[in-house]
């Protein structure tokens, strides 16, 4: 349970202070706020494909959520931010976590060689087709003294999701979506009433 | 911060989402890298929308992408559970069976 625990965090915490420190020597606060944020998404993320326990894996989600939602708000995207707490970190890390008290715990199943090498060869593979991007892609990036203002207005969105020529359909679609996934979700999930009754045999199926 | 440390971020979360999924043997760590796969095109969206000049369109995709998160969370959490009542396991190899 405790192999080469300590050498792990240790390394996140490394990772954690070499993050903050390049955001504040590049950008000041506004890097600082940049690198906790990054800290927690990739410290979250590392810690949830690290853990051996589900529990923790699924706790350690909510760092990784709740630094894509300072992500947005770093970003200007306010209501985004607030949409990903109340949505993410709220509704669904709530529904993984009824999942994993659902299912059965499962501690031996995380083999190191699976995890380092997916990570190197990921890795690699990410870097290089990053690399490829970089070098052929000029991405069209206004000037930092042009950008627009960085807050947006959830009145703005409001309208966008109503407006007819902008986003009704899909706001509707998604609501339709939404309705047609709860409704299939219960239905999949229930049980039969023969499963309640005392002499219909066993639960376990096969 | 620059556009490229946005991007770099999502990439690492990306990569990391995706070795979530390939190297561990349980249901619910599947659900956990498509959950940090979906963050990662997110910030990707907000990034590129916040460095393009104005319009909103990435914004209004990320708030679709959640949206669409929530119910994909829903349904996979109730095919877990009755792929654990049907086979008794959590592994995705275990479920080999299109029907009872």
């Amino acid at each position: 349970m405790s192999d080469l625990q300590k050498p792990f965090y240790t390394g996140m915490a490394l990772l954690a202070v070499a993050l903050l420190g390049w955001g504040l020597t590049s950008a000041g606060p506004e890097g600082l706020a940049f690198g906790l944020c990054a800290a927690l998404v990739i410290g979250g993320a590392l810690m949830c494909l690290w853990e051996r326990s589900v529990v923790r894996s699924a706790f350690s989600l909510m760092a990784t959520f709740s630094g894509c939602a300072g992500f947005y708000i770093l970003l200007g995207a306010d209501f985004v931010g607030m949409a990903q707490i109340l949505i993410y970190v709220g509704g669904i890390l709530a529904l993984l976590l009824f999942g994993v008290m659902l299912s059965p715990p499962d501690l031996s199943e995380r083999k190191l060689v699976r995890v380092g090498g997916g990570l190197l060869l990921m890795g690699l593979g990410v870097a290089w087709v990053a690399g490829k991007v970089a070098s052929t892609v000029t991405w069209a990036q206004l000037p930092a003294d042009q950008l627009p203002e960085t807050s947006t207005k959830a009145e703005e969105i409001g309208i966008a999701f109503i407006a007819p020529d902008q986003y009704v359909v899909a706001f509707e679609l998604a609501a339709v979506v939404l309705t047609v996934a709860l409704v299939a979700a219960v239905y999949i999930a229930r049980r039969k009433m023969s499963d309640f009754e005392p002499e219909s045999g066993t639960q376990e199926g096969l | 911060m620059a556009l490229g440390a946005y991007v770099a971020v999502s990439a690492v979360l990306f990569t990391i989402g995706l070795v979530t999924i390939a190297a561990r043997r349980n249901i619910l760590y599947v659900l956990f890298g498509i959950e940090m796969i979906l963050n990662a095109a997110n910030i990707n969206f907000v990034a590129f929308n916040r460095f393009s000049g104005d319009g909103m369109d990435g914004r209004m995709m990320a708030i679709f992408v959640i949206i669409l998160a929530a119910a994909e969370a829903a349904v996979a959490l109730a095919i877990v559970l009755n792929v654990y009542q049907l086979f008794s396991s959590t592994k995705p190899s275990d479920v080999d069976l299109l029907r009872e």
